[in-house]
Parts: structure tokens; C-alpha cells; sequence
């Protein structure tokens, strides 16, 4: 059969009035999250998919805008009619996270209490705080429990996160390019793209809406930094190698070799769209994430609680979130003795894989979810 | 070093074995589940397409979990809703603490290893018993190729010399000799040929070889 996307689709907003206590102890009083939906739910209301999304990503999983049909949602590849997430058997719901800035209540919204934007003053939210308003949503759609909950990279450890939090809530947990929690490297590598966009003189410590400016350069550098771990050194040296854009050394600082001229691309794309403001949030979520920090850094125990089964794919050439790290979940959720796949890709792209159409990939969560399909009949 | 009232005890198989058994179950796999308890915690090592461990898990309600390495296989566990884990059989030992399964089996993969005495000492410490198969190098038909000049090709062997994963074959005399030395403490023995037990000359006459033994 032939695979297809979802078509047009349009987001939808939930507003929620009771207050929203986070793990820093602040709480929000009243926000709203933004979603999309596919496919239907079924009368048992048992075949829906949360798929969570990571830094930089939103709702729009899948499909296309009427509006703006260029917008086609981040992981189309992954969902949709004869997709491995297979629209056609489950209802898939993408929600943009707290903090966020693409609809959802973050710093660029009004801050009921003052009238005027969040900005610095947003909470620190967690990964454990957006899965919490992530079941907030589910009530309110009238989903007890999920048939699996699905992310790549910081999607996945909210997917991870879920099956710790609420385990009776979920069926599956599909994580794809996770770490149980970041390393010195990766720490230090957000805190450089936090520092990027601290120092832009147009953040002004985080209310630059008020000033009618955008923090552009900083977001700019903070992206370029970042992309660089998404790839593998073999995929850019494959895509640019030293190539020169210039006919030789200008002897000079523009972008002569490719690799710069991609890079400043990249960030000078990502500064038009993203909120500099949210970018230093979700990346201290990041940062935070450790469910094992509870428990004196024992995986076993803070996974202890966990009932889903679970499909972990790594790839090999991921330096961000190595294999090595995912393979720490899996020796943890044997020693527990939970159902778990775990595939370790041999893929060129580094983290960046999750977001990329790779045969062995696809086929093995499409397999996943067949499983999980014939488990519900649905 | 083998204890004959054990050998006795496998070559019967269970007497109490009412399972219908998988027609298409490889005959080593038949003997490795008759050695498995039911509801054990099992690690498959080099586990295919998970034939053994779907056995397993529907006759003896086993959680099992296997490790494998080819894509192709992983695929077929997951098709048949299994536990697997993509890891070559080295690092997928060392992810496991000591003593953490019942079982560890590792079927017709001890010849294509080569850290042999290694991966032995890694299943004796995982696990409270270990079960491996392997063909038997000294089976008549074997001798007879070398007697004619040729390396032996067989069903159980089918490659040629040049292009053989296996690099450690042995015989069962070899390996008994070895898990003495590794200090393997061997609890069954069943030596076969077509599914069956050999009794008669089994050193030449069988096929397969297939072991269970616990650390001393």
C-alpha cells in the first residue's frame, strides 16, 4: 500500500485554568497548549500516540498547512495513512510544550498578573513539567491511557519520563536518540548557545519584546553551535568537506568555505522563526533532565515504576546522545525486566538521523507499532 | 569429568514434557528449551530471528531477551514481539550484571566467536547456568572429507574454508576439556544427530553438541 501524508491540518488550542505546579516550585496559573490531531480515536479511546517533540520542533508533526502549504510538520516521514506511525490505525496527537513559542503559553505571552509579556520572568520549566500538562491534555480529550508515547532526542525523554511519571497512562514507549540524562559535553554546549544570546546587546536580560527588538545574533550563533553536534564529522565532511565558495582564500573573515556559509544559513534561518527566550528554556530542560538523580544516580530504581513496553533506537555515528548512553536505559529496563527493542543504527547523519527517512529505521517502528495495533485490535 | 547420571537424565527428555513442539524448532533449540525452567529469565546470545525465544516464551513462559546483531534478525524479533537487543555479543554481555539471568544460551555461535574462552567466562557471570550448542568437528563424515583431502562442508557446517565464520571449531571431548579449565562445572550433555540422541560412538557419530553447565 501507498504511504501518504496526512494533507491539510489545522492546530488547535486548550486553555486550562487550574494552576500548573512545576518542579521549581513556581506554578502557572493559567496557559494554554497548542495541538494537532490525526487520524480518530476509536470508541474503546484506547489507539491515541503522543508524539513529543524536541528542541526546536512544535505540534505540527505531520501534514501541511492550507495556508501555508510549505509548513510540512517535522516528522511527516514518520506519521501518516501507511506510515510507521500509521494515521489510518491511531490517533496522533502533537502538542507544543510549555515554554515553547509556537502557540502554546511561553515567555513571548501576556503574563495575566502584569498585562505585559512573560519574558524573563517565564518559570524554568521541566521535562517532567511539560509531561505533566501533556496528561492535563489527555484528560481534557478524554484519553485514559496512551497506546504509545514517542520522541526523538528531548521528545524522548519526555516519552521516558512518562512512563516513570504515569505508568499506568501508557502502553509503549518508542524513544529514539536518547540519553538518560546530558553529560558535561552536552551541558557545556547549551550553555555556550545560552551565552551567545545572554550576550546579544538586544536581549536585554530577556524582555527585548517590550523594546521591539529580537536578540537575532545570539539566536543566530546559538543555532550554529547546536547544529553542529545534530551532524556527524564523517556527514560534514562528506556535505562540505573544505570546499571553498569563494575561487580561493579571500584572506579575509566571510563565509568562504561551505561548512560557514551553510552554518550562517542555518542560524540566520532559525533567528526569523525561534524566540531566544524559549531557546534558553528548553535547553535548560535539557540540562535538568535526570530521573535517576533522585535515587543517588541508580537508572534501575527510576525506572522502577515503569509498565510500558519499549523500542529505543540509537544511531551510531550520534556523538550527542551515543549509543552508549541509550544502551544504559536498556541494561536498566532489563535488570527490570520490562519488554524492550533496542536497534542501534548504523546511520552517517549523527543525531539528526531521528528526523531522517532510513529504511531499517522506518521498517522497525512501523514493525513496533504493528505489534501494538494487533495488541488493541485497532 | 561428566556425570552420568545427568547425561541419563538428558538424554530422556522430560517425561513430563506435554508442550507440542514447534516442528521448525532447530533440534540443538528442542534440547536447549528442555533445560529451561519455566518462567526462567533467559538471554539468547547471537539470537536470530528469535525462533528459540518465541519458543520459549509460549512453552515455558520465559522472559526472554536476546542480543543480536543483523538488522534482518532484529527485524524478526520485533515482528514476533520479542525482546531484543542490537549488540555484538561482547558488549551485549557486559551491559549485564552478575548473575542476572537464569539462563544464558548461545546456540550454534561458540564456533564463529573469537574471544571464546572470554564470552564463556561472560556467561558463566551473567548467568546461573549456561547452555551452548555447536557442531561437532569430529563427526565421521568430517574425518572422512579430510581423509579424501577436502575441508568438511555439512549441513551443520555449510561453508567453505574460505569464506567460514567459524574460526574455533571443536569437538565435545575439546570443549568439555576447556569449560574444566575455565572452571564450567558441566551439568548435561546431549549429543545429537537428527534431533536424537547418539549413544553409540557419540564422539563420531553425533552432529550436534550441546552443554549446560553453571560456575564451580
Amino acid at each position: 500500500m501507498r504511504s501518504g501524508s496526512v494533507g491539510f491540518v489545522t492546530p488547535q488550542s486548550m486553555r486550562f485554568e487550574e494552576p500548573l505546579e512545576l518542579a521549581s516550585g513556581a506554578r502557572i496559573v493559567d496557559y494554554e497548549l497548542c495541538y494537532e490531531t490525526y487520524g480518530s480515536l476509536n470508541a474503546e479511546r484506547d489507539n491515541a500516540v503522543l508524539i513529543c517533540h524536541a528542541l526546536n520542533a512544535s505540534h505540527h508533526v505531520a501534514g501541511r498547512y492550507a495556508d501555508h502549504p510549505e509548513q510540512i510538520g517535522w516528522w511527516d516521514n514518520m506519521v501518516g495513512p501507511g506510515r510507521p506511525v500509521d494515521t489510518r490505525r491511531f490517533f496522533v496527537i502533537g502538542v507544543n510544550n510549555l515554554g515553547s513559542c509556537f502557540g502554546s503559553t511561553g515567555p513571548m505571552s501576556t503574563n495575566p498578573a502584569t498585562g505585559r509579556p512573560y519574558g524573563a520572568s517565564f518559570p524554568v520549566v521541566t521535562v517532567e513539567d511539560w509531561v505533566d500538562a501533556q496528561a492535563r491534555l489527555a484528560d481534557r480529550l478524554g484519553i485514559r491511557r496512551f497506546a504509545a508515547v514517542m520522541g526523538g532526542s528531548l521528545g524522548a525523554m519526555q516519552a521516558l519520563s512518562w512512563t516513570i511519571r504515569y505508568p499506568e497512562r501508557i502502553g509503549h514507549c518508542v524513544a529514539i536518540a536518547i540519553t538518560p540524562r546530558l553529560s558535561a559535553q552536552n551541558i557545556a554546549f547549551n550553555d555556550v548557545a545560552r551565552a551567545a544570546i545572554r550576550s546579544d546587546p538586544d536581549f536585554h536580560g530577556g524582555d527585548y519584546y517590550a523594546k521591539g527588538v529580537v536578540p537575532k545574533s545570539g539566536l543566530r550563533v546559538a543555532r550554529m553551535i547546536g547544529h553542529i553536534t545534530y551532524l556527524s564529522d564523517d556527514a560534514m565532511a562528506e556535505k562540505f568537506g573544505r570546499s571553498l565558495r569563494t575561487p580561493d582564500y579571500a584572506f579575509g573573515f566571510g563565509a568562504e568555505f561551505e561548512v560557514e556559509s551553510y552554518l550562517r544559513y542555518q542560524g540566520d534561518k532559525f533567528s526569523e522563526y525561534f524566540d531566544a527566550n524559549t531557546y534558553l528554556l528548553i535547553t535548560r530542560a535539557l540540562d535538568y533532565f535526570d530521573p535517576a538523580r533522585e535515587y543517588g544516580g541508580d537508572l534501575v530504581q527510576a525506572l522502577a515504576p515503569a509498565l510500558a513496553g519499549f523500542l529505543l533506537v540509537s544511531f551510531t555515528t550520534d556523538w550527542r546522545f551515543a549509543p552508549a548512553r541509550t544502551r544504559e536505559i536498556v541494561e536498566a529496563l532489563v535488570v527490570n525486566g520490562r519488554e524492550v527493542v533496542y536497534a542501534a543504527i548504523e546511520a552517517p547523519h549523527g543525531h539528526d538521523a531521528f528526523l531522517l527517512d532510513d529504511g531499517r529505521y522506518h521498517r522497525l517502528v512501523a514493525a513496533y507499532f504493528e505489534n501494538i495495533a494487533q495488541e488493541l485490535g485497532c | 569429568m561428566l556425570m552420568t547420571a545427568d547425561t541419563r537424565d538428558l538424554s530422556n527428555s522430560s517425561p513430563a514434557a506435554p508442550v507440542a513442539r514447534a516442528p521448525t524448532l532447530r533440534d540443538d533449540l528442542r534440547q536447549i528449551a528442555d533445560w529451561i525452567a519455566d518462567g526462567a529469565h533467559v538471554l539468547d546470545l547471537g539470537c536470530g530471528d528469535g525462533s528459540l525465544m518465541a519458543y520459549l516464551r509460549e512453552s515455558r513462559a520465559a522472559r526472554v531477551y536476546g542480543v543480536e546483531i543483523a538488522d534482518d534478525s532484529i527485524l524478526q524479533c520485533v515482528r514476533r514481539g520479542l525482546s531484543v537487543i542490537q549488540a555484538d555479543l561482547e558488549s551485549g554481555l557486559r551491559m549485564f550484571p552478575d548473575r542476572m539471568f537464569d539462563t544464558v544460551v548461545l546456540s550454534q555461535t561458540l564456533q564463529a566467536m573469537h574471544e571464546t574462552e572470554a564470552v564463556l567466562r561472560e556467561m558463566a557471570r551473567v548467568g546461573r547456568q549456561g547452555i551452548v550448542s555447536f557442531p561437532n568437528f569430529g563427526h565421521w563424515r568430517h574425518l572422512a572429507s579430510l581423509i579424501g583431502g577436502r575441508m568438511p562442508v555439512s549441513p551443520q557446517m555449510p561453508y567453505q574454508w574460505y569464506d567460514t565464520p567459524n574460526v574455533h571449531l571443536c569437538t565435545p571431548k575439546d570443549f568439555e576439556i576447556l569449560a574444566g579449565r575455565l572452571g564450567l562445572m558441566i551439568t548435561g550433555r546431549a549429543l545429537l544427530a537428527n534431533g536424537e540422541p547418539v549413544n553409540v560412538l557419540p564422539g563420531l557419530r553425533s552432529k550436534l553438541a550441546v552443554y549446560r553447565f553453571e560456575p564451580k
